[in-house]
């Protein structure tokens, strides 16, 4: 596997300066096709949970925070692993948690202003 | 050209190579990741809305009486392995391997293709069967507004696919240059979190009518 730090293969030349030397830490360091295999495997399973429970019959209020826990943790696991913010630099997972977080808050105080949950 | 080029190493011993940047990160990934993070906001609105005004319809049909969870089920199982078959691509033109990045290319536009077909089909028994239309009630508007953005997004997608497709086969897409597929990679995983979330929220979770 390769190091996520290995900034010397045989061609890279020392005096080149890279980007986790800028100070970007873009190491780039990503999953092998079998860690791969392996998420999209959780990913299914997780899917035919959430729909098993929906056609279980549990009550409502148990229902909507297990869909929900389930859905977060599919997002997470395709950002953290399919889209490599696990492995690339931090900067991406600010670009993007700044646009995400933005939204969840603009439109969670919108739902409440409107009394969404309400009813 | 040697000096003004950055070469982060260590990616399946892939060399990655973008101009040196204030950032130390390639411009066009910062920029892939800055538009996906407005897209956040535009599909924040459209589910919001979908939200908003669930279970507020005066005349059917309601989600009870069109859903088919069943066959939504299988589309979403045809987006997940199509994000499954999109990293395998980033993963093969990474180690060098353009065949196999062409397959799993070409793989994630027809696992695209069928979740678009899927959806139009699924339009089309609403639309003629269940006589649900975009201006039939306040679920009709929503819905078809929340779920035609997303199906749009994927449409563009595999036109990217697609379009990558043929520039590899044009030998254009080399192990130098995976960042193309890593953007377009980006992109698709955006479209197959988005679905995660309408999938719940839309389907899913019951409105009680």
């Amino acid at each position: 596997m390769a190091d996520a730090t290995d900034t010397t293969s045989e061609h890279a030349d020392p005096s080149v300066p890279t980007a986790t030397a800028l100070g970007g830490g873009h190491t780039a360091r990503h999953p092998r096709p079998k860690e791969y295999i392996r998420i999209a495997l959780i990913l299914g399973i997780i899917t035919a949970a959430e729909v098993g429970i929906y056609y279980a019959k549990i009550s409502r209020g148990l229902l909507i925070p297990a869909l929900f826990f389930f859905a977060i943790v599919k997002f997470a696991l395709v950002v953290l692993w399919f889209m490599h913010l696990r492995f690339d630099s931090r900067m991406y997972s600010r670009f993007f948690l700044m646009g995400l977080a933005g939204a969840v808050t603009l439109f969670t105080v919108v739902l409440l202003t409107f009394k969404a949950f309400s009813g | 050209m040697a000096s003004d080029i950055a070469q982060p190493a260590g990616t399946h011993g892939a060399q990655i190579q973008h101009p040196v940047t204030s950032t130390g990160l390639p411009n066009m990934k910062l920029a892939m990741w800055l538009f996906l993070a407005s897209d956040c906001l535009l599909f924040g609105a459209l589910i919001s809305t979908y939200v908003l005004y669930r279970g507020s319809s005066i005349v059917g049909p309601y989600p009870s009486d069109v859903f088919d969870i069943g066959y939504t089920s299988v589309s979403s199982f045809v987006l997940l392995a199509s994000s499954l078959t999109m990293v395998l691509a980033l993963s093969a033109i990474q180690r060098g391997d353009q065949a196999r990045m062409r397959i799993w290319l070409l793989a994630t536009a027809m696992l695209g293709m069928t979740f678009v077909g899927g959806q139009v089909y699924e339009f089309t028994t609403f639309f003629h069967h269940d006589h649900l239309s975009l201006t039939t009630n306040l679920f009709g508007t929503t819905f078809y507004v929340l779920t035609g953005f997303h199906g749009t997004h994927v449409a563009i997608g595999i036109l990217m696919l697609l379009s990558v497709f043929g520039l590899s086969l044009g030998g254009r897409i080399t192990q130098d240059k995976a960042e193309t597929v890593e953007l377009i990679g980006l992109y698709w995983h955006f479209v197959d979190i988005v679905w995660i979330i309408i999938f719940t929220v839309v389907y899913l979770i019951p409105t009680g009518k």
